[in-house]
């Protein structure tokens, strides 16, 4: 194989940004923990697909990305959402299906969206999000904004027709996109490599396009925030796009339903042990980062899900009014006179 | 007035509203240096420029994905899909994306987009390149759906869905690109949503789309030498729809024929025919008569096509018959 994957950076990334990174990370942890908590008290109906262990990702390119640089992600984006500075009560209560949520009880987990925050949306058809994060930063390119867009999704999506039309449309537009392969080992409950031609589902494929096979370790925080900024200030220099493959892995089945038993069981110990907070962890104590600073970080994680998971559980029911609300940009639903 | 023909008048609509917003970008399909397929974009390239008239590969989804992720962050594109048979290679692109995302997020994303499509039947190009299927896009909610019948309307209401905030699916007859008509001079723009009466009688009302409406003209014509007096709407927008003006001539006449150019279940003709029922029932003097396309893929050949479209001949045959 020629792509092979990259090592921990050898530069230092600077304490605070060290720091940043951990706490995102602990949130977004946290916050999925919840989340599947109140399933079991069976308060989020529906189905809902969590990240955890993917973390890595979702915080090393949310803390590389501009304030007004566009994220694009999949029905398994609580996190992206999140690590945009999206509100977590907000989030939270969507996904309880309340009116206080992020979308008012109309999206759900699978599309949470906030805008003013660069979440332009989670898409639930996989690959269709593609070329609209193409769409995006044709328009940041022809506006001359400067802006980014980073499109995040699974490595089963390197299987859809879409995967390919969007990342040749970027190539031949130079466009200022990242594309993000989350490479979790699992298309829903069927291993990746069992239904793709090549091992690596993105990076064996970039050079089709033209593009750098970039294979790297998902679940570690440093590798995943040098690669975006890399990646981001290439598209945002007018270098176009790129295509990352981040391995990684999820440590619960594809959705609720999924327990997953189809994993063997020492792969999902191995992965475990690469379970990219507690490594992250282990990295800054040993970069002498206090303990106390560590914990004071988890603590004020936990204390922000708690109040999160409060103000959701306290609003009210969404209301029937969002029904007929927003098909069209007057607010409402009419079709005829 | 200046006579334009259908796909000149496609042309203009668009060089106007890409001279009035420097937001309006145009891409598709052999759009470029080539003019279009059907011709009906000749000279944007060469006036606006590659940027803003761009050609794309063979990537429908691309197409339209990237016209949405464009529309949702500040410009306002027009895409085209060459024929609207490969709307089904984009479908998901258009019902589950562009009609759905504005709702999902409750008002936080607009699209304000336009898919302009080459639609239907006449040309003998066979059934995956002639369906009349504006019925699919009717079926989405979150898409407009506008279908011209004259030249003035294809600039004018071309110009309206450029300038509208919502996603439109703008149906272009492939057999209405050569027909010529008149088209007002300067800045020319229709409003969407409202049906036109293109001929008043009073003995029936004939409503119909498109390349159905000059037809169902020249039917009038030939009934009104037997002395059935027919009222002629044309729709021109199924979404929204002006069911205040349909409903009125329905009233007035008594009676409801449809004139649709696509296969017959649930052509928009079935929707109409239901509202009628419901809310005019009483006014009605007989049946509502729909004409179709048989519920069949069209047919190739020069014979077979023309016998399976609405013809002239057929809608005055149904007339009368069920008129007598």
């Amino acid at each position: 194989m020629s792509t092979r994957v990259e090592k921990p950076p050898a530069a230092e990334i600077d304490r605070p940004t060290r720091l940043q990174l951990y706490q995102l990370m602990v949130e977004l942890r946290d916050f999925e923990q919840r989340a599947y908590e109140l399933f079991l008290e069976n308060l989020v109906r529906g189905t809902s697909h969590l990240a955890l262990g993917q973390e890595a990702i979702s915080a090393g390119y949310a803390v590389a990305m501009r304030a007004d640089d566009y994220t694009f992600c999949t029905y398994r984006g609580h996190g992206h959402t999140l690590a945009r500075g999206a509100s977590m009560a907000a989030a939270m209560a969507e996904l309880l299906g309340r009116g206080n949520g992020m979308l008012h009880g109309k999206g759900g987990s699978m599309h949470l969206t906030d805008v003013r925050h660069g979440a332009m949306g989670s898409y639930a058809i996989v690959g269709a999000h593609l070329p609209i994060a193409a769409g995006a930063a044709w328009s940041a390119q022809v506006r001359k904004s400067g802006q980014v867009a980073v499109c995040f999704f699974g490595d089963g999506t390197t299987n859809i027709g879409a995967f390919h039309e969007a990342l040749n449309l970027a190539v031949i537009w130079k466009l200022p996109v990242v594309f993000v392969c989350e490479n979790n080992q699992y298309m829903e409950y069927t291993p990746i490599r069992s239904v793709t031609a090549v091992e690596h589902p993105a990076a064996d494929r970039a050079s089709a396009y033209g593009l750098e096979p970039i294979l790297v370790d998902g679940n570690d925080a440093d590798v995943m925030y040098e690669r975006a900024r890399q990646t981001i200030d290439m598209a945002r220099n007018g270098g176009g796009p790129s295509l990352v493959e981040a391995l990684t892995y999820r440590h619960g089945g594809h959705s609720r339903a999924d327990p997953a038993k189809y994993r063997p069981d020492a792969e999902v110990r191995e992965w475990l042990s690469r379970d990219p907070v507690t490594r992250y962890r282990e990295r800054l104590l040993a970069a002498g980062i206090g303990e106390a600073e560590v914990n004071e970080i988890e603590t004020r994680a936990q204390q922000k899900v708690d109040a999160a998971t409060e103000e959701a559980r306290n609003g009210a029911p969404a209301t029937v009014d969002a029904i007929e609300r927003q098909v069209w940009s007057d607010g409402g639903a009419a079709w005829r006179n | 007035m200046a006579e334009l023909t259908f796909r000149e008048a496609i042309a203009a609509g668009i060089a106007q509203e890409m001279e009035r917003d420097p937001m309006v970008y145009f891409i598709g399909e052999d759009v470029g240096a080539a003019g279009g397929v059907f011709k009906a974009t000749v000279g944007l390239f060469e006036r606006f420029g590659p940027d803003r008239v761009r050609d794309t590969p063979i990537s429908e989804q691309a197409i339209i994905g990237a016209a949405m992720g464009a529309a949702m962050t500040g410009l306002r594109p027009i895409a085209e899909i060459m024929f609207s048979d490969f709307l089904a290679t984009c479908w998901d692109m258009i019902a589950n994306q562009v009609a759905k995302t504005r709702y999902m997020t409750d008002g936080q994303v607009s699209i304000p987009l336009v898919i302009r499509t080459a639609n239907g039947g006449g040309t003998r190009f066979g059934a995956q390149h002639s369906q009349s299927l504006e019925n699919w896009a009717m079926a989405v909610p979150g898409l407009k759906v506008v279908a011209p019948s004259t030249p003035a309307d294809a600039k004018g209401l071309l110009a309206a869905a450029i300038r509208d905030p919502d996603p439109v699916i703008f149906f272009e007859q492939k057999s209405l690109y050569g027909v010529k008509g008149e088209v007002p001079d300067g800045e020319h723009v229709e409003r969407l949503g409202e049906a036109k009466v293109r001929r008043d009688g009073k003995d029936c009302t004939i409503v119909a789309l498109a390349a159905m409406v000059p037809k169902a003209m020249q039917a009038a014509e030939q009934l009104a030498a037997d002395g059935i007096q027919a009222t002629v709407v044309d729709v021109r927008s199924l979404v929204p729809l002006d069911t205040r003006t349909i409903l009125r001539e329905v009233v007035k006449t008594g009676r409801l024929f449809t004139v649709e150019e696509n296969p017959r279940l649930c052509g928009w003709g079935a929707e109409l025919a239901s509202i009628v029922a419901d809310e005019c029932f009483d006014d009605l003097d007989g049946p509502i008569v729909r004409i179709t396309t048989p519920h069949v893929p069209l047919p190739a050949a020069d014979i077979l096509e023309d016998a399976a479209m609405p013809s002239v001949e057929r809608i005055t045959r149904t007339v009368r018959g069920s008129m007598r």
